[in-house]
């Protein structure tokens, strides 16, 4: 039985300076579906670079990347896309929301791009995530009318709006005031129960307690799991 | 993701900055405005001066008497006495198949005369096919018939000029004025026509039977005239009419193989060239113009493009975030690009039309707008929205989609 995610020996290693920085050094770790993990560590623990390569928004320098049982690893940035587009949902620490575009027209961004749904059912859809993340009244919103725990969710319903499988957060409390980023947590608790995977960034212990799995970075290495024992 | 949609993205990107927008298509609307009004005024210029050309007569070709050195004395066009009124009438009943209409023309200085006013002008013995060469039309009256012409009945046409110094106010049809102090009586009063491309006040004249001016007014035993005046079925025949008409006369004059044409032929293509070459050069200097005003408006769009994709610069990251390819970001900003400069084009042809439809209005200029040049500057808006478009679009599309998403 293949995992969700599987990386083994992986490495990004950036040359650009005189002492070559290895941000992931030889990192391997596998989730299944369904898991909630929480990838934690200092800044500069490469717990970001390792989010952006299993969203496949970054590319390692080696090591393999299963992603559904198909390898990801030195696909081409158009295959890349594809694959974000279809199996892969962000939510980000700033959002991310086109300014003056209602927020319904931003959850349906990602189907504009996979062009799967006709429009009223791409229409109909996006309503039913808004109202699933409880903003049901707030469809023709801009971001600029909606404050910043709701902002985040139309980012969440946006990052649901392909159905896909796994779910990324990057620090997805770190703008939030603690009432939102609670309520952003139950609500990630909830499609977790659901079924979707979701991997999170965070430094936050509280935050983090959500998780059912805690992955702890140190420079470029993963040092503990909770789940399994983690490679050395 | 269908050209639809992004189309439909590229347009909402377009709406959701409408300032922006609208001052980078300000390069390209004043740029096209400036070409499609200087060409609908220069092209309207040009067809009045084609239209004055050719109202100085239809398909008209003029035929005068050689300038014949006599002794010492050399002639003016139309001084030699070689030509006759025979002669206009064997061209015309000989080559019927190119010639509409022929009327001899003689000329002279007279002196008018009614009640107690003077006026001095050139009188135009002509046949009675003068008006349909040289589109006269007729106010009041009656041109001269033929049988006045045969019988050279002492009838004459003027112009208003003439009308307006000798009779004022005046009716003057069927009154008598005298001419070199013979009475003459006035049948038709001709519709103006104004001042000539060289001036000349054409109302400021007086037409009678050639029969009568010879006989009467030149009072010449010689039977000579002082030029043809003849006009064409078609201008597309006038090589062959010419080569006809001169062949014609010299067999008519006895002229041997060595001998010179004792006539020269006229026509009104020499001016039309003159006046195509210099419409000619007008277009190209337009054009250059109009090229150099679309690169300005070009390089414009490139640099809004070139700061709208750096601004946009996380709009693209989460664009490629969520599923967008290289090839979806670069035909989206090329497609913001070329609908910015069409609908400029457009702007630019609409304020273009309605500015030299002003200009034409406040100065009393003839417009000629042109489709085809209206069509030439929306298409090549079009061409310098994809050309100056493609750089920013591509350099947007190169873009990794974490330095997007980190840029600060």
């Amino acid at each position: 039985m293949s995992h969700l995610i599987e990386i083994r020996d992986l490495y990004k290693i950036y040359a650009q300076s005189a002492e070559p920085v290895h941000a992931l050094d030889g990192v391997s770790v596998s989730i299944d579906k369904g898991e909630f993990v929480a990838i934690m560590g200092a800044s500069g623990s490469g717990k970001s670079t390792m989010l952006n390569i299993l969203g496949c928004l970054d590319t390692p320098t080696s090591g393999t990347y299963l992603l559904d049982g198909v390898e990801v690893a030195g696909r081409s940035r158009k295959e890349l896309a594809h694959i974000r587009n279809g199996k892969l949902g962000f939510v980000f620490q700033n959002f991310n929301l086109l300014p003056r575009t209602t927020a319904i027209e931003n959850v349906e961004l990602p189907d504009l791009y996979m062009g799967r749904l006709t429009r009223r059912a791409r229409r109909r859809r996006a309503l039913e995530l808004l109202k699933r993340v409880g903003l049901g009244g707030r469809g023709t919103h801009t971001p600029a009318q909606l404050s910043g725990g709701q902002q985040q969710r139309v980012a969440i319903a946006r990052a649901l709006m392909n159905k896909p499988p796994v779910l990324f957060a990057d620090e997805p409390t770190g703008n939030l005031d603690t009432k939102s980023s609670i309520e952003i947590m139950e609500l990630f608790t909830e499609l977790s129960k659901e079924g979707i995977t979701i991997v999170m960034v965070t430094h936050e212990d509280d935050i983090a307690a959500y998780a059912t799995r805690h992955l702890l970075m140190k420079d470029g290495h993963l040092v503990s799991d909770d789940g399994r024992t983690a490679a050395p | 993701m269908s050209i639809a949609m992004i189309f439909k993205v590229a347009v909402l990107a377009i709406f959701r900055n409408k300032t922006r927008s609208l001052l980078t298509c300000l390069g390209i609307i004043f740029g096209i405005a400036a070409v499609i009004a200087v060409l609908a005024i220069g092209k309207g210029a040009s067809a009045m001066m084609v239209a004055e050309i050719s109202q100085m007569g239809n398909n008209l070709v003029m035929v005068f008497p050689e300038r014949r050195p006599a002794g010492a004395v050399h002639q003016g066009l139309g001084g030699g006495q070689n030509m006759t009124a025979e002669d206009v009438l064997a061209i015309k009943n000989e080559l019927s198949h190119l010639i509409a209409y022929a009327s001899p023309q003689v000329n002279a200085a007279s002196q008018l005369m009614y009640q107690n006013k003077n006026w001095s002008t050139r009188v135009q013995g002509v046949s009675t096919e003068f008006p349909d060469i040289k589109n006269w039309t007729l106010r009041d009256g009656r041109f001269f018939s033929e049988q006045e012409e045969r019988r050279a009945a002492r009838v004459c046409v003027i112009g208003t000029s003439v009308a307006n110094n000798l009779f004022g106010d005046e009716d003057a049809v069927g009154k008598t004025m005298r001419i070199n102090n013979m009475a003459f009586k006035v049948v038709g009063l001709l519709n103006s026509k104004g001042a000539n491309n060289w001036g000349d006040d054409q109302d400021d004249t007086v037409m009678a039977p050639y029969t009568t001016v010879s006989r009467v007014l030149q009072g010449s035993s010689f039977k000579s005239i002082n030029m043809m005046n003849l006009s064409l079925h078609d201008m597309n025949d006038l090589d062959e009419a010419k080569r006809e008409i001169s062949a014609l006369l010299r067999q008519r004059h006895k002229l041997a193989d060595y001998q010179d044409d004792d006539f020269e032929t006229r026509d009104t293509t020499e001016i039309m060239n003159t006046i195509g070459s210099v419409t000619g050069l007008m277009t190209v200097l337009l054009t250059v113009v109009a090229a150099i005003s679309l690169l300005v408006g070009g390089i414009g769009i490139m640099n809004i493009m070139l700061v709208s994709v750096t601004e946009r610069i996380k709009e693209i990251g989460l664009r490629m975030a969520i599923g967008a390819t290289p090839f979806m970001i670069l035909a989206q900003f090329l497609l913001e690009a070329i609908v910015l400069a069409t609908v400029g084009g457009l702007l630019g042809v609409a304020l273009g039309v309605g500015v030299a439809r002003l200009i034409g209005a406040i100065k009393h200029w003839p417009i000629v707008i042109e489709v085809s040049s209206a069509l030439f500057s929306f298409g090549f808006s079009a061409f310098v929205g994809v050309f100056f478009g493609f750089y920013p679009a591509y350099r947007a599309s190169k873009l990794n989609p974490i330095d997007c998403l980190r840029y600060e």
